[in-house]
């Protein structure tokens, strides 16, 4: 494929928190370019003020997170050559976060989830003072160690993405698979069921798997981190023998409250 | 400008840049007590850092127990051309296996060997396979651990933050001074120490592995504020970045793919390197090829592939047979480890240069050779510290990382980058933190603040001429051809007036828009701080008449053993680069033998 003397014509959402609209932006490409190559060109031929995040452009950074055509994309990891010649193309911020400028959201919510998931805390070393874990053991928890925190998954997930009010009780399948990782590390000790019952609103998600299908690291969120996370919370909270054992050993534990939503899994 | 409208933080240590150094030296401040704040120019965990592929040089000695720290010290000297700071060097060696462990306790997982511990690879310049990773992501690992760890530890991040001059008072440091990206708001910090960990500036490269944000900031801002470079004219150019298509030229390819079993070849189908085994490195290097795969193997009986040499010889080498003739079609060689290791083997170790390859070239590396061709890299130069603080010449002024230099002398081993910001991040923010407790709080010099908020807002003017994008690309191109692999005094003369002019025209570029998120702006003031460190380079380069690591002389073809006792120190006096030469500290004598020692060859 040679279209060194193709034209590529993008439209491109600009504005801020208080409005904006598609601007439509015509530049000569190169062979093998990106979407965020075009847009690089914008700016330096159009539009130099053109608001865009990008650092590593090779798909591990997770910075130039937005929505090509409707779809929640990384702007360098979708090739120029994926659309039809002449087909309309359209770059939109991620409709999740609010906007800051153009391409540009505020993703500070995820940084705060982050702070309220309780650190990694490791059992005593060996008798011998070495860390034994096998590779078949950290298989699982490396694939949800390739997060690379694009927040496309945050992004498409329905429970935000059209329910600002959902955002305080819910924490998005990106911190379920850091909450999985956590869990299903050999050597933490640290109890997180509580937390992601309640506060994350594990329950609220009813797993359609938007977010697996838009994960440019191919983690199968919903089904390696999701649903045994949701299979965990079911033995601890709602196995009967499970929860007598709470009632009798633990003090701190809690029912489920009056007026919290009672998690779709435990009803299954 | 009234300061009244500025928003101010006060801390004793703030860190600029969160890459693993700064990460690491803001948890050990705030570890000693220090009240701590970490300022970056993009998100949290979006640095360079994320981007490391291979792995993290330590002698743990999990896959092979003859390691320790003193093969690793010798390798590391030997791979900086001796032109190393010796103590840094031993340090280094001395205490990444402690930091790797730590990052274990903290959550990381490494791949694994077959009894549970750390499993290690073989990389360029090291006697034994040595680097802890995980994949071909070990930096994504690194930064996120460290970040996580970093989150619980109540140190104030300040992301999108981009600060432009270190205040001082009475020669030593007070504080900073930037803009917020979103907002392009003014914000002070006052501060007792400072920590560097800003990074390199190869974006004023146009082949380049270095993202927008390594502009040499860090630099630039020392070098303003009085404090000594050294090395300067030493960059490392990666032998192995992406080639094709354009779009993706300079992107890194893991040294990795070596390590794991890939060879270099040229279009002839021979593989080159056995040509290129430089003296210094002779007794160490396998003599032919059957002995060079059996090294991966068997490293007692056998001496190291070639193809597995340090970056500055394999980079060299590559640019000689592309400049033969004897290159791929889009000028570059082969890298082929399809042909050597099964496509389940390739997947497992190198799935995201699998990723990158078939996704953003079309091409299959289990199936097809890469083609592969050298890419600016990495600063071996930057601001010069003192060993056991990283203290830089400045009172209250502390650099690790890319951004601090010595460490790795001429040429950095791969691998040796990522312990170097864990060791001596962690000893920086110690510095630091210890610095802070012992000193008050230093006022902070009004006119130092509005001479740079004045400067700042000068594109906006409207009064210039210049488009700061077309600017860079002419930078980009001088460096590119001027201050390269290959040097030469007419060239390097050539590019020092050409960056004379650029610096007189960046003074006068224009941006369109306002303050709020404008990179237009961004880069007019980023590129202040790359022609000041392209200069440095262009100028070091200048200086140094031989041909040693990361610089290449052709007028001066080999290593000088007097150049190869001073270093090139650049300094900031009157508003002018001023440059010396002065000697390297004295190396003990008992590592002195350790370094030279040859390594006993084969049966």
């Amino acid at each position: 494929m040679t279209d060194e003397t193709r034209d590529a014509t993008m439209s491109i959402w600009r504005g801020t928190k208080t409005g904006g609209r598609f601007e439509t932006y015509t530049v000569p490409m190169v062979e093998g370019m990106v979407v965020l190559d075009v847009i690089h060109r914008i700016q330096a031929l159009r539009a130099p003020d053109l608001a865009v995040r990008w650092n590593c452009k090779a798909g591990k950074c997770g910075s130039c997170s937005a929505e090509i055509n409707g779809h929640a994309r990384l702007l360098c990891m979708t090739r120029m050559n994926t659309f039809a010649p002449g087909e309309e193309i359209t770059v939109s911020p991620m409709k999740t976060f609010p906007i800051i400028k153009d391409l540009v959201t505020d993703v500070s919510f995820n940084y705060e989830k982050a702070k309220e998931i309780p650190a990694f805390k490791p059992k005593p070393k060996e008798a011998d003072g070495t860390r034994r874990m096998y590779q078949e053991d950290i298989d699982r928890v490396q694939e949800f160690h390739k997060c690379i925190e694009c927040f496309l998954c945050q992004d498409t997930c329905h429970v935000i993405r059209d329910h600002e009010e959902n955002k305080k009780a819910f924490a998005g399948p990106r911190f379920f698979v850091r909450l999985a990782a956590l869990e299903m590390h050999p050597l933490d000790t640290n109890d997180r069921l509580e937390l992601i019952r309640q506060k994350a609103g594990l329950g609220f998600c009813n797993i359609t798997k938007c977010c697996t299908e838009v994960c440019p690291e191919d983690i199968h969120i919903t089904d390696n981190a999701i649903i045994p996370l949701k299979e965990r919370i079911v033995t601890e909270f709602y196995d009967p023998l499970a929860w007598v054992k709470r009632r009798v050993l633990s003090k701190g534990a809690q029912q489920p409250g009056p007026g919290e939503p009672e998690p779709p899994s435990a009803k299954a | 400008m009234s300061k009244e409208g500025i928003e101010r933080h006060d801390y004793d240590v703030i860190v600029v840049g969160a890459g693993g150094a700064g990460l690491r030296a803001a948890i050990e401040a705030s570890a000693a007590g220090a009240h701590t704040a970490l300022i970056c120019k993009s998100l949290l965990g979006k640095a360079h850092t994320v981007m490391a592929e291979g792995g993290i040089a330590a002698a743990l000695g999990n896959v092979w127990k003859e390691d320790n720290w003193r093969v690793h010290f010798r390798d590391t000297m030997r791979g900086g051309k001796l032109l190393n700071n010796w103590r840094m060097a031993q340090l280094h060696a001395q205490e990444a296996p402690d930091r790797v462990l730590e990052l274990e306790e903290w959550g990381a997982l490494f791949d694994r060997t077959s009894d549970g511990l750390i499993l290690q690879r073989d990389f360029g310049g090291h006697r034994y396979a040595r680097l802890a990773h995980v994949g071909d992501r070990t930096g994504l690992e690194m930064i996120r651990i460290l970040q996580q760890h970093a989150v619980h530890k109540g140190i104030d991040v300040y992301m999108e933050c981009t600060l432009q001059r270190l205040l001082t008072d009475g020669g030593k440091i007070a504080g900073a001074f930037g803009y917020w990206r979103e907002s392009g708001k003014f914000v002070l910090f006052g501060a007792r120490a400072v920590v560097l960990a800003t990074g390199g500036g190869g974006k004023a490269w146009k082949i380049t592995s270095n993202s927008w944000e390594y502009t040499g900031d860090g630099i630039a801002m020392a070098l303003d504020a009085g404090t000594d470079l050294i090395d300067m004219e030493m960059v490392q150019f990666h032998p192995t970045g992406m080639v094709w298509p354009p779009s993706v030229r300079g992107l890194l390819v893991t040294e990795g793919v070596r390590g794991d079993g890939g060879m270099l070849t040229n279009n002839e189908g021979k593989r080159f390197m056995f040509d290129y085994i430089p003296e210094f490195f002779r007794a160490d290097t396998a003599e032919n090829e059957r002995e060079a795969d059996a090294w991966y193997e068997d490293k007692k009986n056998n001496r190291r592939t070639p193809d597995l040499l340090p970056r500055d010889e394999v980079a060299r080498a590559i640019n000689t047979e592309v400049k033969a003739g004897r290159g791929t079609p889009h000028g570059g060689v082969y890298l082929d480890i399809a042909s050597r290791r099964s496509p389940e083997f390739i997947k497992k170790r190198l799935p995201s240069m699998y990723q990158q390859f078939k996704q953003l070239a079309d091409v299959d590396i289990t199936t097809t050779a890469m083609e592969i061709g050298p890419t600016c890299h990495y600063f071996m130069g930057g601001v010069r510290v003192e060993p056991e603080t990283a203290a830089a010449t400045v009172p209250g002024l502390f650099a690790a990382g890319e951004v601090a230099a010595g460490m790795h002398g001429a040429n950095r081993l791969g691998g040796n980058s990522l312990s170097d910001l864990l060791v001596f991040g962690r000893r920086a923010g110690a510095g630091a933190a210890a610095y802070a407790s012992r000193t008050n709080a230093r006022a902070v010099d009004d006119a130092q603040v509005e001479a740079a908020a004045r400067s700042m807002l000068a594109p906006f003017d409207g009064e210039g001429t210049e488009n700061p994008y077309a600017l860079h690309a002419e930078l980009q191109e001088t460096m590119q051809r001027l201050v390269g692999i290959i040097r030469t005094e007419a060239e390097l003369q050539q590019a020092i007036a050409t960056l004379d002019v650029l610096g007189e025209r960046v003074d006068r570029v224009t941006v369109e828009g306002n303050r709020q998120f404008n990179p237009g702006w961004h880069l007019a003031l980023d590129l202040r701080s790359m022609i000041t460190v392209s200069k440095a380079c262009a100028r070091s380069a200048l200086m140094r008449q031989e041909s040693r690591g990361g610089h290449t002389r052709d007028d001066y073809q080999k290593a000088d053993p007097e150049w190869g006792k001073k270093n090139v120190v650049t300094r900031k006096r009157g508003g002018q680069l001023e440059l010396a030469t002065e000697p390297l500290p004295q190396i003990p004598e008992e590592l002195r033998q350790l370094v030279l020692a040859e390594e006993k060859q084969p049966a």
